[in-house]
């Protein structure tokens, strides 16, 4: 190996009493590289991820950070590792302002003893011009997260674990319940995270936003891994078929030719019934109710 | 807040937000409003009756500091996301705990508040590790923690001195220290202002502090607004709460230690029903019930309220069998018009 890797798992597996959540997995990410952990539902990604983000132990395997053996006890110790993971649904609190959950349990303080307070002025002021680094301008770090949009916190979150000096970003799932617009700005952020020399690990079950800002994919499958692929061995329809497993997937595809053909059906008489439906207004139109005259 | 720092970016999307609607997304803009109205309700009814004479600021301010003291505790422990029903025992067995150690076993006044603190901490620590370690809401916990404190200072007090009421403490030792520390009043203009009003404010003051410009405080927003969030990035979250269970405890033993040097006597029965107007107050105050939202400064407001009306309704005439009609018609409108605001606070300046 010529470089070490920011990050790598050998071997990992995790047990919850008698359920193999995850099988001998190996993955790595370097640096300036964005690597995509593909799955479907119950692929045992949430799993790997709460590994690498300090909430799990590994039942099996070695854990490396930057080519030194880590055992976390907590998300706190693989934050002082540089591992910062933004999770889909708890990244932010909403009642909070964006300073305040930017700085959350890392605030700046000042002053000294009993008058070390948090720096609020300076806390903002940081909070916006990181926010403006990711090309989002909020004009008041004041107002609380909830007022934000579901991309825009994804962000925040994204650029506070950059600000605080994160080597390696893991995004569990951050354009699941986004629109297509937000998404594309949440994978702007991914992009520009790789720029600064970040590893990213993107959880996602999408294929597209995957390939979309992907290096390398690693595919977990019931708990076991199919490998790491690269852009060029692997391509975007090759990457479905393996998430969802290729049989699933014809059968998936004869399923969704057969509703094509019913819409193309019920289609038609919807057709016919808006046309009767027009017609009947006509008539009502020229001649009033013809209920009441009847 | 605004910066100067960063070049002024203007966006045509967006609407200046006026004054008005960044004071509507203010927690406490409700109580402030209700504790006008009130004041200018009693200004009306009563004001030639003495109401508005500084003895009767005075004395609806004596009434609301004692409130206010446990109001604010209970305020950042409620933004914490947690509840503590156990003030209201917690202010009888630390009036018992002094008066029982000083006039039966003989230890300084003084000291005796002392170690009751020491008791109180304790009480405090021993609720919010409950809480923690048992995961059931401390509703509950709190709940058990009330009655098991009232009926362990009835019963002790009465074994170790054959009464529920202890009386004359002031011809005890050490009595001088608490007199000067809680007793004590600040005339002004010819009232009399109890101490007790400076201690009110000085505490509300500290925890305005502590919520709006430490780390502590941004951590006890997010203990309560979502604690699995706060604990993933590293929030001591458990700390946290205990340490709020333990200053709810002290306010409620800062309350008795004042009561008890005001009147210079003990009763195990003192504080019962405090702990659910002081939640009453702090709820007007703008503190939500689910946490994650409100201010100390809001539940002063709402202490001040239950002071302006607990004494109006007396300088006004109006038979006090009133008040908890009152009381409990203020606390449902309050609640609406917090969500209101709230809801504000998430949308006004989308």
């Amino acid at each position: 190996m010529a470089t070490t890797p920011l990050l790598e798992v050998r071997n990992i597996s995790k047990y919850f009493g008698s359920v193999i959540a995850l099988n001998d997995v190996s993955m790595t990410v370097n640096e300036s590289e964005v690597m995509c952990l593909l799955g479907d539902n119950g692929a045992g990604k949430s799993t790997l991820i709460k590994i690498l983000s300090g909430v799990h132990k590994p039942s099996q395997g070695e854990y490396l950070v930057e080519g030194k053996p880590v055992d976390f006890n907590s998300p706190r110790d693989a934050l002082d590792h540089g591992i910062a993971t933004v999770y889909q649904d708890l990244a932010m609190i909403p009642l909070m302002s964006i300073t305040r959950n930017f700085f959350l349990g890392s605030e700046p303080t000042k002053g000294w003893g009993p008058f070390r307070r948090f720096d609020i002025n300076f806390a903002s002021q940081t909070a916006r011009s990181e926010m403006a680094k990711m090309g989002i301008d909020i004009r008041d770090p004041s107002q609380p997260v909830g007022t934000l949009s579901g991309g825009e916190r994804q962000s925040v979150a994204i650029a506070r674990a950059v600000y605080f000096g994160a080597k390696v970003l893991i995004l569990d799932e951050p354009t699941a319940a986004l629109g297509v617009k937000q998404a594309g700005v949440v994978l702007r952020y991914i992009a520009q995270a790789r720029a600064r020399g970040l590893g990213v690990i993107f959880i996602t079950h999408n294929p597209h936003h995957a390939y979309a800002v992907g290096d390398r994919f690693t595919i977990l499958k019931r708990g076991r891994t199919f490998g790491t692929f690269t852009k060029d061995e692997l391509s975007r329809e090759e990457m479905v078929r393996m998430m969802s497993g290729a049989d699933e997937l014809d059968a998936l595809s004869h399923e969704l030719s057969e509703f094509a053909r019913r819409d193309a059906a019920a289609a038609r008489i919807d057709e016919q019934l808006v046309e009767a439906l027009e017609e009947a207004e006509e008539l009502f139109e020229k001649e009033g109710s013809p209920l009441k005259e009847g | 807040m605004t910066s100067s720092t960063l070049p002024k970016q203007s966006d045509e999307r967006i609407v200046q937000a006026g004054l008005l609607k960044r004071l509507l997304t203010r927690p406490e803009l409700g109580a402030l409003g209700g504790a006008l109205l009130v004041w200018l309700i009693f200004a009306f009814l009563a004001g030639n009756r003495g109401f508005l004479t500084l003895q009767g600021t005075a004395s609806y301010l004596e009434v609301s500091s004692y409130l206010g003291i446990l109001a604010a505790a209970i305020a950042l422990l409620m933004i914490g996301g947690e509840f503590d029903l156990s003030i209201g025992s917690m202010i009888g067995a630390a009036g018992a705990t002094i008066a029982v150690l000083s006039s039966v076993f003989g230890v300084p006044l003084w000291l005796a508040a002392l170690i009751a603190l020491v008791v109180a901490l304790l009480v405090g620590f021993i609720n919010g590790t409950m809480v923690i370690r048992t995961k059931l809401p401390s509703f509950i916990i709190t709940l058990g923690s009330l009655f098991i404190l009232r009926g362990l200072t009835i019963a002790l007090t009465r074994i170790f001195t054959g009464r529920t009421q202890i009386g004359s403490l002031d011809q005890l030792p050490g009595y001088d220290v608490l007199r000067l520390l809680f007793g004590g009043s600040i005339p002004i203009g010819g009232a009399n202002f109890p101490i007790s009003i400076v201690w009110w404010i000085a505490i509300t003051a500290l925890a305005t502090w502590v919520l709006m410009r430490t780390r502590f405080g941004n951590w006890i927003f997010s203990a309560g607004g979502n604690a699995d969030a706060a604990r993933n990035v590293g929030v001591p979250v458990n700390r946290v709460k205990i340490t709020l269970f333990m200053a709810t405890a002290t306010a409620a033993w800062l309350v008795a230690t004042i009561q008890l040097t005001v009147v210079k006597s003990a009763d195990t029965l003192r504080g019962t029903q405090q702990e659910f107007i002081a939640i009453i107050a702090a709820v007007i105050g703008g503190n939500l019930l689910t946490g994650g939202y409100g201010s100390a400064i809001g539940a002063a407001l709402g202490a001040l309220i239950f002071g302006m009306v607990r004494q109006g309704i007396v300088y006004a005439g109006i038979d006090a069998d009133w008040f908890q009609v009152f009381l409990g018609a203020m606390l449902i409108v309050a609640v609406l018009v917090n969500n209101f605001i709230r809801d504000r606070a998430e949308k006004a300046r989308r």
